[in-house]
């Protein structure tokens, strides 16, 4: 990754504008084209190195409800329980970690009624149990990485 | 649990919420392309979307790196087990750290999973983890009753919070 592209992902991770050429306007703050800025961030998302660009919504604002949810998952079965999981579109994150509580994922759903029929899916579907581990309080959300 | 208040959005609103959850286009006039779609006049999707901002609805519009890619390796999920009737002083404590991302208090799952507050540390290697596990460890002190860090090995899914796409 090239300057060039460190500073278009210092600088964008907030307060993209809300104007008729927002790219435009980026750009000039960051002193490039506006052509160029639409395209590095075009190659950013084709090659993986940005997940996504656009408005990052609070479902819970909008009413939703929305879980961590941990699964323990023996070797063998694991890639089709992954598969499972990941079918849902209500399963915006899906993580493998290292431990016996080896599948963790994040669901969103409209309500609790919905999110928990979604986890009784899962669980009829792969024959494991689920742990819903919604969050009860949160300290401190504030994510933003410099590259 | 008891559902969140629901804010007031209308019919507008939620077409706009639903046709951006997944990104906006990589365009010059990307709200004029979502416009277009909804057969909206773009001036009211600026104005629904700079609400949404206001509002909270939207926590920010931007760009969101893949953290591996930027060389945030040691991705740990640091999980306490904390007494109950501390965890807001402790969680508030451990949430304020700049290399904690995310402090969520949680329930337990006795006896499977007794932890009860969560920390994700990001670093780019594991000795600098365990240098911030030391650091948390430190300021609970005899609150931490157990403690454990997983790692995450492997990315299986990661897009953006969608509603409303199912029916």
């Amino acid at each position: 990754m090239n300057q060039i592209d460190r500073n278009i992902i210092n600088h964008m991770q907030n307060d993209f504008p809300v104007c008729e050429s927002p790219f435009a306007k980026m750009a000039a703050q960051l002193d490039m084209d506006e052509e160029v800025l639409i395209n590095r961030i075009q190659s950013l998302l084709d090659d993986g190195t940005l997940s996504r660009f656009g408005p990052m919504y609070n479902i819970e604002k909008l009413g939703g409800q929305y879980s961590l949810v941990a699964m323990s998952v023996p070797e063998h079965d694991l890639e089709s329980v992954i598969e499972v999981v990941n079918s849902y579109p209500e399963v915006a994150h899906n993580y493998e970690r290292d431990h016996s509580f080896n599948v963790w994922f994040v669901i969103a759903a409209e309500t609790v009624t919905e999110l928990k029929d979604i986890l009784k899916k899962i669980e009829k579907r792969t024959g494991y149990a689920t742990y819903d581990m919604p969050k009860l309080e949160e300290f401190y959300i504030g994510l933003k990485f410099d590259a | 649990m008891p559902d969140n208040n629901k804010p007031v959005l209308d019919e507008t609103d939620r077409r706009i919420v639903e046709a951006t959850q997944a990104g906006l286009p990589v365009t010059a006039r990307p709200y004029h392309v979502i416009a277009e779609q909804l057969e909206l006049d773009p001036e009211l999707v600026m104005q629904r979307i700079r609400q949404l901002l206001e509002s909270g609805i939207i926590r920010r519009i931007g760009v969101v790196p893949n953290h591996y890619k930027l060389g945030y390796r040691a991705n740990g999920m640091t999980v306490w087990d904390v007494p109950d009737d501390k965890i807001i002083e402790l969680g508030n404590k451990i949430g304020s750290l700049n290399f904690v991302s995310h402090c969520y208090h949680r329930p337990r799952h006795l006896p499977d999973w007794p932890y009860n507050l969560f920390a994700m540390v990001h670093a780019h290697t594991k000795e600098k983890t365990n240098q911030y596990i030391d650091v948390i460890k430190d300021i609970l002190g005899d609150s931490n009753r157990q403690h454990t860090v997983l790692y995450s090995t492997r990315i299986l899914k990661k897009t953006g919070m969608r509603i409303g796409n199912t029916q």
